[in-house]
């Protein structure tokens, strides 16, 4: 029998012909990374190793995105942890204000990382790289201590759940995060709990790169090991320009097994919203129209790229934040706020009365930059809308695509975006 | 022995440690702050041998390491869910934080009640009601994980034997 493309790239560096799902191997690694946050802990836990140098300078990233640049002198005693570590071992990947953005934004956008890849991060949304096609899983510090400095790490194979989307066409403004919003809307947040979700069909072979990294990113609130596209055309072009070293490409064989199939026909999805407090909690924009919001937040890790941007600012152009909401504006790294700076596009923003800001996790995890006050409500573009996830824990989280937050940030509640676009 | 302190399912990791204490990682500090926003007389009653129960998808969410810390520096003896998410299960065990994963002791243990867990053989024992549950066994990796005394201490003895 075949192997899927997570079971082909975990035996490739495991060193095996083929591996089968609940067995656990050693495998090495490509890349090992940490942020702000699980940095310091890892940092920490590797002193305790007793090793003195990380496995390979160039397979390890620091990225500090979550509190900078810092919001506090704690924050910043953990970033300049990060910081000496980085400069200590000579790691090649690790940026400071100005130059660093939020680290799944930033890792593909600078070809760290590859097709083919084997990567464990020490933050959950690690599973964004699978949208080139790599297997990329998120771990704890301690894993990744263990990581920086054996180039090593244990897996057990996931099963693969295999999710079709039938049809090119898809409904105006429907983007990848409706897709995985509704797929988690069917399965719920612990559906594909310990598996790997592999993305495929005509639908997916329409969608552009920043799309799949959006639904990939989004496969842990899954509670998905991974989520893995395979590679193809889109992709080939969008890491030509940006890698360094070779790369492998795995397709799933078509003997290959799945644990269960999904289907779904691309035009029968609507707009997403997902309510409080949970990412399984969907509905259709329609039925969440009319709800009001005090913040609109529009960036992360999962909506913070180009197009994010492109669509916010076509929505926005020519037209007003509503008076009672503050609308803000996180591009995810730096080249993609001074492409948007380029084309015109933070200059709508900042007219249309948003706040645009430099690239950093800020609100998402409630970090710092517009966090929530009691009672309050944000329809936001990130991932996550737990309890006190913005702020306080009596304030409110809805999740929506980029198109869905501009124009309700426009009408001052959630809004299908024909309404603001037809309307003025 | 100790009391046992019942949550639902799906409690997150922004729960179990809230991301406005992560700009600090001593482990006393994340345990003041422990599962605050599920439960905020948690942090400041909790006893040393008091046991979390969970129920599915216990951990969910975020990679922070600071949740499992959180609970094994509130001197909480052990996690008793009916499922855990992924890192969260991996973490716990990295740390030797024991968690164990037994859906009838949750179905069987009311808030409040008092609970051993024997944690080499897994047993759980509801001493309120006088019953008894058997939680699933680690898989054999897993148990030389916790043999070794956590990840670290494994990685450190298997470069010696290397
Ligand atoms: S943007 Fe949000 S979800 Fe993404 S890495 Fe930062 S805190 Fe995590």
């Amino acid at each position: 029998m075949g192997m899927t493309i997570s079971e082909k790239i975990l035996a490739a560096h495991a060193g095996l012909d083929r591996v089968v799902p609940g067995e656990i191997v050693n495998a090495k690694l490509d890349l090992v990374l940490a942020n702000d946050v699980t940095g310091p802990v890892a940092i920490q836990e590797f002193a305790k190793l007793g090793i003195h140098s990380v496995f390979d300078k160039e397979k390890v990233a620091m990225v500090p995105d979550h509190f900078t640049p810092n919001k506090d002198i704690a924050s910043a005693e953990q970033s300049k942890i990060l910081r000496n570590f980085a400069k200590e071992q000579n790691l090649k990947y690790y940026w400071e204000a100005g130059r660093v953005g939020i680290e799944h934004c930033l890792l593909p956008e600078q070809g760290v990382v590859l097709p083919g890849d084997l990567i464990i991060g020490a933050d959950s949304h690690t599973c964004t790289y699978g949208a080139l096609g790599a297997f990329a899983t998120g771990v704890g510090s301690t894993d990744c201590a263990a990581g920086m400095a054996t180039g090593e790490a244990w897996f057990r194979v996931p099963e693969s759940l295999k999710f079709v989307f039938n049809g090119s066409k898809f409904q105006p403004w429907v983007g990848g995060k409706d897709l995985i919003l509704y797929i988690i809307g069917k399965i719920g947040v612990d559906g594909a709990r310990y598996k790997a979700m592999e993305f495929t069909g005509e639908g997916i072979k329409n969608l552009s790169m920043d799309n799949r990294l959006t639904m990939c990113n989004m496969a842990i609130e899954a509670g998905a090991k991974a989520g893995i596209i395979e590679p193809d055309e889109i992709t080939l072009e969008y890491v030509k320009t940006r890698a360094q070293r070779d790369f492998s490409v795995y397709i799933s064989d078509p003997d290959a097994s799945y644990e269960k199939v999904f289907e779904f026909n691309t035009i029968d999805i609507p707009l997403q919203v997902a309510f409080p407090h949970l990412p399984e909690n969907t509905k259709s924009v329609d039925e969440a129209s009319g709800i009001k919001v005090d913040q609109v937040v529009i960036g992360s890790c999962t909506n913070g790229r180009l197009e994010d941007l492109k669509i916010t600012a076509e929505i926005l152009k020519g037209k007003k934040v509503h008076p009672e909401i503050r609308c803000l504006i996180f591009p995810g790294t730096r080249d993609i706020y001074l492409e948007a700076l380029r084309r015109g596009w933070i200059e709508t923003m900042i007219e249309a009365g948003a706040s645009v800001s430099t690239p950093t996790c800020g609100p998402c995890l409630g970090g710092h930059m517009g966090i929530l006050a009691k009672g309050e409500r944000a329809l936001s573009t990130t991932n996550r809308n737990f309890v006190g996830r913005m702020g306080h824990p009596q304030s409110e989280v809805y999740l929506c695509n980029p198109a869905v937050a501009a124009a309700s940030a426009v009408r001052g509640e959630i809004v299908h975006p024909r309404e603001v676009v037809n309307h003025g | 022995m100790g009391k046992a302190w019942k949550f639902g399912h799906d409690i997150d990791t922004d729960v179990i440690i809230p991301a406005r204490y992560l700009n600090r990682f001593e482990p006393e500090f994340l345990a003041d702050h422990c599962m605050e926003d599920a439960d905020v007389s948690f942090a400041k009653e909790v006893q040393a041998g008091d046991i979390i129960v969970g129920g599915k998808n216990f951990g969910c969410g975020s990679s922070r390491e600071h949740a499992p810390i959180a609970i094994k520096a509130a001197k909480v003896k052990a996690v008793i869910a009916e499922s855990y998410a992924r890192i969260f299960y991996r973490n716990a065990l990295n740390i030797g934080m024991p968690i164990l994963e037994c859906p009838e002791a949750v179905a069987g243990i009311e808030n409040g009640d008092q609970v051993d867990v024997e944690l080499i053989t897994g047993q759980i024992k509801n001493l309120t009601k006088g019953t008894t549950f058997q939680a699933r066994p680690f898989p054999s990796f897993m148990q030389d994980l916790i043999k070794a005394g956590g990840l670290i201490s494994y990685v450190k003895e298997n470069r010696k034997n290397a």
